[in-house]
């Protein structure tokens, strides 16, 4: 029997099987910011070893950082402590470290695949579940807790049992303002949170060939949002021409050498899948999400459902969260109030959805009342959006761009929004309390986002198109 | 650092019947910025728990006396979300030592098992079994017994057995540590390394 992408990938890299137990896995590229790493590091102090392949790993600080005036110290004592921590650490055990100001900073999804770090057929593990994001290059890569980001820099190993494996096949082209966000959102809205715990993801069908790299890594990103291990897609032409030429590419001989094999890297046609999805992408129009979990979402015209919709044994939990959102069930979508748009993350961060964004917004105004932050998710982004003109056109439609971080996909900075009030983000939770205690936060794809800094409401993005 | 072990534990428990209970709600993420794993305990569930003045807010579980105990039981898919292994400290921080639901987050599971926390995932149809005689009597007991892989309902001794994986449960039993074992086979990783084709 054939073998599927993940199984070729996962098999190589089992250093040894433990009956009845787990799988150790050999790590290629390990990454680092500074939120999941202290107690990591003081762990391996408390042993009093160094990490085992330091070169394996790179670091930088993301979750924590202001996206003002990054030059000055962070006001923030335990921010600034917490990023002055990763630095001295990963000195310390001579990791590579891009911190504040240096140009590779940013948030260490957008990070790892423009710096060529991210390539097919590597495991990629780091303390954060969208760790997933670099599966668009054909890796197998997936978020682990701070135990494993120990166990990682002891031993460049961890420990897991092999999960299940999952296709997810969306075939057909899809329609006009439609991104890579809406399939993902669209498939989580399908199968909910869970549905696909337990397993390793292959997203596979021309809707996904389709997508640019940004798009594929958007699609990613968001597999731990259904429960997924994981998420990746096989890479093709369209990969291999992204990371030619970065910084940590292989280059000459060794270039050819890994090219042969990553053409290798593809699910065999007799492979089999313990679980097969079929979608049409022709179905998926702009999402939003309504509720307080990634799966609570639904196309962007329709009204949010009826309370006897809902799987019984749900009820409740589904009338809590619609009571915090502040939304009543059976209404539309379409013309609720939005406060602030935030256009960022690890999943929609990439200079492709600031294109997208400022393309759309370009000559028109944004709305009076509505807060905007735009927020690059790396330092390379920032410098790529500014050589293209894009914060000139941003500036004359009433925006600002910001410098990079996570910023207010968690909040964990000053870029809080405020109790009761509405985001439409581009982020990848809407968690209670995500964006800032009280916030309340709508899922949807850059365009959509953009349509709503423009009116100051939910807004259809194809009424613009 | 070797773990806490686990052989058997018998208490009452503290019921949350909510689903997809997610790790930003367990601890929230301004509460991630120490670099120790001290100190979770007293902001789990912070934003359930508290109020905007620090005050507790009547009617959560976890400031009703009524209830107690080191076993919390969650709804279905419970610790969705993040990977940040602060939930699970937080968990452990405030004394429990098992968590049961119907449906576990895969890191979460992870990360709980990391911190000598057993997760005991039972049928949907015992979960509310357990939330319904936690209902009529907050008292009720919960037997947890790894060895012989078995959650009882004291009162009525009705028994489901779980899952965990063997190699898990031996670390859980004799609180081992993964990192103590990978240290051992650095001769094996060093072979993996120097054999490794692509």
């Amino acid at each position: 029997m054939g073998k599927t992408l993940f199984d070729k990938v996962w098999d190589s890299h089992v250093v040894t099987q433990i009956e009845g137990g787990p799988s150790v896995v050999y790590i290629d590229r390990h990454l680092i910011h500074e939120v999941t790493s202290p107690q990591a590091f003081a762990g391996l102090d408390e042993r009093g070893i160094k990490a085992f392949r330091p070169e394996n790993s790179v670091a930088t600080p993301d979750h924590n950082v202001p996206t003002v005036n990054q030059h000055l110290p962070i006001k923030d004592e335990l921010s600034r402590m917490q990023v002055n921590k990763l630095a001295e650490n990963t000195a310390k055990h001579g990791i590579r470290h891009y911190g504040l100001g240096h140009p590779n900073q940013g948030v260490v999804h957008v990070v790892g695949p423009e710096l060529g770090l991210t390539q097919p057929g590597m495991t990629i593990v780091c303390g954060d579940s969208h760790t997933s994001t670099h599966g668009a290059f054909g890796a197998v890569a997936f978020g682990i807790g701070t135990s494993e980001v120990e166990m990682v820099l002891a031993s460049q190993c961890i420990m897991q049992p092999k999960p299940k494996r999952m296709r997810i096949t969306i075939d057909g082209t899809l329609g006009k303002g439609v991104e890579a966000k809406d399939i993902i959102l669209y498939i989580i809205a399908k199968i909910s949170t869970g549905g696909a715990t337990g397993y390793f993801v292959e997203f596979a069908g021309s809707a996904i060939t389709g997508l640019t790299m940004e798009g594929r890594m958007t699609v990613c990103n968001m597999s731990i949002e259904m429960g997924a291990r994981g998420g990746h897609i096989a890479p093709d032409e369209v990969t291999f021409n992204y990371i030619k030429g970065r910084e940590f590419a292989p280059k000459g001989d060794a270039w050819d050498k890994k090219l042969a094999y990553w053409k290798t890297l593809k699910t065999d046609s007799d492979a089999v899948f313990d679980k097969e999805l079929k979608y049409r992408a022709a179905d998926i129009e702009p999402m939003i999400t309504y509720g307080t979990n990634p799966g609570m979402g639904t196309g962007i015209t329709q009204s949010i459902p009826a309370v006897e919709t809902i799987e019984e044994s749900a009820r409740g939990s589904y009338i809590k969260s619609l009571a915090y959102m502040g939304f009543e069930a059976g209404t539309p979508m379409i013309g609720k109030k939005v406060d602030y748009v935030f256009l960022g993350s690890c999943t929609n961060g990439r200079i492709e959805d600031l294109r997208a964004f400022t393309n759309f917004v370009k000559g028109k105004k944004k709305a009076d009342d509505v807060v905007v932050w735009i927020v690059p998710g790396s330092g390379q982004v920032e410098k790529q959006a500014k050589q293209e003109g894009l914060d000139k056109i941003l500036e004359e439609a009433g925006f600002e761009l910001r410098q990079p971080g996570c910023s207010s996909c968690l909040a964990m900075n000053d870029d809080k929004v405020p109790e009761g009030l509405y985001a439409v983000s581009t982020t990848n939770r809407n968690f209670e309390g995500r964006q800032g205690p009280g916030s309340r936060t709508l899922l949807a794809s850059p365009l959509t986002a953009a349509a709503a800094a423009l009116t100051g409401k939910v807004t259809d993005p194809r009424d613009f198109l | 650092m070797p773990i806490d072990k686990f052989t058997t534990l018998r208490s009452s428990c503290i019921p949350m019947p909510i689903e997809n209970v997610d790790t930003d709600q367990i601890i929230p993420a301004r509460f991630l910025k120490a670099t120790s794993k001290e100190g979770f305990g007293d902001n789990l569930f912070r934003d359930w728990r508290y109020n905007k003045q620090n005050q507790p807010i009547q009617g959560f579980v976890l400031n009703d006396p009524t209830y107690s105990g080191s076993i919390l039981v969650g709804g279905k898919n419970f610790g969705s979300g993040s990977s940040r292994e602060h939930a699970a400290w937080a968990i452990h921080g405030y004394g429990f030592k098992v968590v049961v639901s119907s449906f576990f987050a895969d890191i979460f599971k992870n990360n709980a098992l990391n911190n000598g926390i057993l997760p005991v995932q039972v049928s949907a149809a015992f979960l509310e079994k357990i939330f319904k005689a936690v209902q009529v009597d907050p008292k009720t007991e919960l037997e947890v017994n790894l060895e012989k892989q078995q959650i009882t309902l004291v009162s009525s001794n009705e028994s489901e057995s779980f899952e965990i994986n063997p190699y898990k449960k031996e670390c859980l039993l004799n609180g081992y540590d993964d990192i103590d074992y990978l240290l051992s086979i650095r001769d094996k990783i060093e072979a993996f390394e120097a054999n490794r084709v692509n």
